[in-house]
């Protein structure tokens, strides 16, 4: 194993002189016992996964099964293109539908790939995506910024924890957009130690992030937090490479996610019994969705 | 530092159909696993449901996932969503329990698998991502990664039959990664769990069958 902490992953990388994409690929190749190319290759077919969701979730009219989610997408899609102003910029809007395009295919029980979790799906697509085309980037920085992705998930994921179920929202959807924004920075130029710093910030600013789906439906507030994650990614992103630095350690921040998560009650950690789920509007709608033979 | 996740397409994948990793994908890995184990579609299966797959299975499609899995599909495989009524037309009875029994995991299930006299009971955790893992198997206590294909040999619990089942391994140069011997009580059945590097095949397992002692073999890869 060449690394196991965010710390060893940079150390590794700047000493070898190697992206955090390399150092991926070559464990993985290490460990998996598997050529480089043919770990390239699978990883290039999620690659095309992702952007067939963001092309199906962008173009077609999708509606979940509950009608709790689908068609916003489309709306912000058409809101960027078409509004005289936008507060906030063309590039963080695009990040934003094309995560938000992704979730509503999750939803909609289309097909997805897993970064890290289905409930956090839209947030890598949506971002890498994106900043493919306003970076130029080609094919092949595409898919080793999943790879850098992969890396920081690994960590989060042997360190702390991924699922909703054991740590809340910031396991998935706070996880994402630390994956994300690290990726980002890779495409960008950025040096291992900036991805590093770009998880940090993100992961900071979802600490405390509970996991509360309207009648456990990975819809609401799901697909929405995919949007916003996706924009705290670039954000994070930019930061890190203007040589903003956490003051706290990224795995340390990653410690304390673990923490926060242990430390949450079991109502906020995928069960729909509190948060947005228990308020009067998601408990009808529970209703309305399940009947009367719902168990709360 | 015991890694749970050891590839990156656990973290970057798996593709899957929505809604949920753990409760879907992870669910259906559970369900898939157990049918292995079983050997062929099970005419009934009980499915009881603890934490948070006891309160949001319906929502998240669990219950679409685990038969589906049962039914033998991989996570991606496009007939899931018609799951629970492909395996009423083909015949396999499904009944679902939501327990309130506090487990070590909130996603857990518990999956009793039947078809006359041939019953299995396993117990799947979905530990986020995509991944489970399996925690028990007729009562005997293992952990499964799923990272390697794993033998399961139940035996008869006596001396000798490990080391005929490791010496077969070394003899067709199948190098095991970790081994786990399990029983309920001294000299009754036991359960070799061995994670190897290689794949053992239908040939093997044959070989292994015929060993002295030994009432069932099974890979799961």
């Amino acid at each position: 194993m060449l690394f196991r902490s965010v710390a060893e992953l940079v150390e590794y990388a700047e000493s070898e002189q190697l992206k955090i994409s390399d150092v991926m690929m070559r464990q993985e190749s290490d460990v998996m016992n598997r050529p480089i190319e043919e770990i390239y290759r699978e990883m290039e077919e999620n690659l095309r996964v992702m952007e067939l969701a963001i092309e199906r979730g962008t173009t077609e009219d999708l509606k979940s099964k509950s009608g709790l989610s689908g068609g916003d997408a489309r709306k912000i899609m058409m809101y960027r293109e078409n509004a005289p102003v936008l507060l906030t910029g063309s590039t963080v809007l695009e990040a934003v539908a094309s995560a938000t395009a992704v979730s509503e295919v999750n939803a909609a029980m289309g097909i997805v790939v897993a970064t890290p979790t289905a409930g956090a799906c839209g947030i890598l697509p949506g971002t890498i995506s994106t900043a493919s085309k306003k970076l130029n980037s080609s094919r092949e920085d595409m898919v080793r910024a999943l790879f850098v992705a992969g890396a920081i998930g690994f960590c989060i994921a042997n360190n702390a924890c991924i699922s909703g179920a054991a740590g809340g929202c910031q396991a998935e959807v706070g996880s994402a957009t630390a994956m994300a924004a690290a990726a980002v920075v890779e495409m960008a130029g950025g040096t291992p130690s900036q991805s590093a710093q770009a998880v940090a910030i993100a992961l900071k600013n979802m600490l405390g992030l509970v996991c509360d789906p309207v009648a456990g439906l990975v819809e609401a507030p799901c697909v929405k937090r995919n949007a916003m994650g996706a924009a705290i990614a670039m954000v994070a992103a930019d930061l890190a490479l203007a040589g903003v630095e956490s003051v706290i350690p990224t795995d340390e921040v990653i410690d304390a996610m673990y923490k926060i998560g242990r430390d949450m009650p079991v109502s906020l950690r995928e069960t729909a019994l509190g948060g947005l789920a228990a308020t009067p509007t998601g408990r009808s709608l529970e209703r309305q969705i399940f009947g009367n033979e719902s168990s709360e | 530092m015991h890694m749970k996740y050891r590839t990156v397409f656990d973290i970057i994948g798996p593709v899957m159909i929505g809604p949920s990793s753990s409760h879907t994908a992870g669910a259906a890995r559970i369900g898939r696993a157990a049918r292995t184990m079983f050997g062929k579609m099970p005419q009934h299966v009980s499915i009881i449901l603890y934490g948070s797959f006891a309160k949001t299975y319906r929502g998240h499609g669990t219950d679409i996932a685990l038969v589906g899995g049962l039914l033998d599909f991989d996570t991606f495989d496009t007939r899931m969503a018609e799951s629970l009524d492909i395996a009423s037309e083909e015949g396999m009875a499904v009944e679902f329990i939501e327990s309130d029994e506090l487990t070590d995991h909130p996603n857990t299930a518990r999956l009793i698998l039947q078809d006359g006299d041939h019953r299995l009971e396993v117990v799947g955790i979905s530990i986020g991502g995509g991944k489970m893992e399996i925690t028990e198997l007729n009562g005997f206590q293992l952990s499964l990664s799923g990272n390697a294909p794993v033998l399961l040999v139940y035996h008869h619990d006596r001396h000798g039959a490990v080391a005929a089942v490791a010496t077969i391994l070394a003899r067709h140069e199948i190098n095991i990664g970790y081994m786990q011997v399990s029983r309920k009580e001294k000299g009754s059945q036991a359960l070799m769990s061995i994670e190897t590097d290689q794949v053992v095949d239908e040939l093997l397992q044959e070989e292994i069958r015929k060993q002295h002692g030994m009432l069932s073999v099974t890979v799961l890869s």
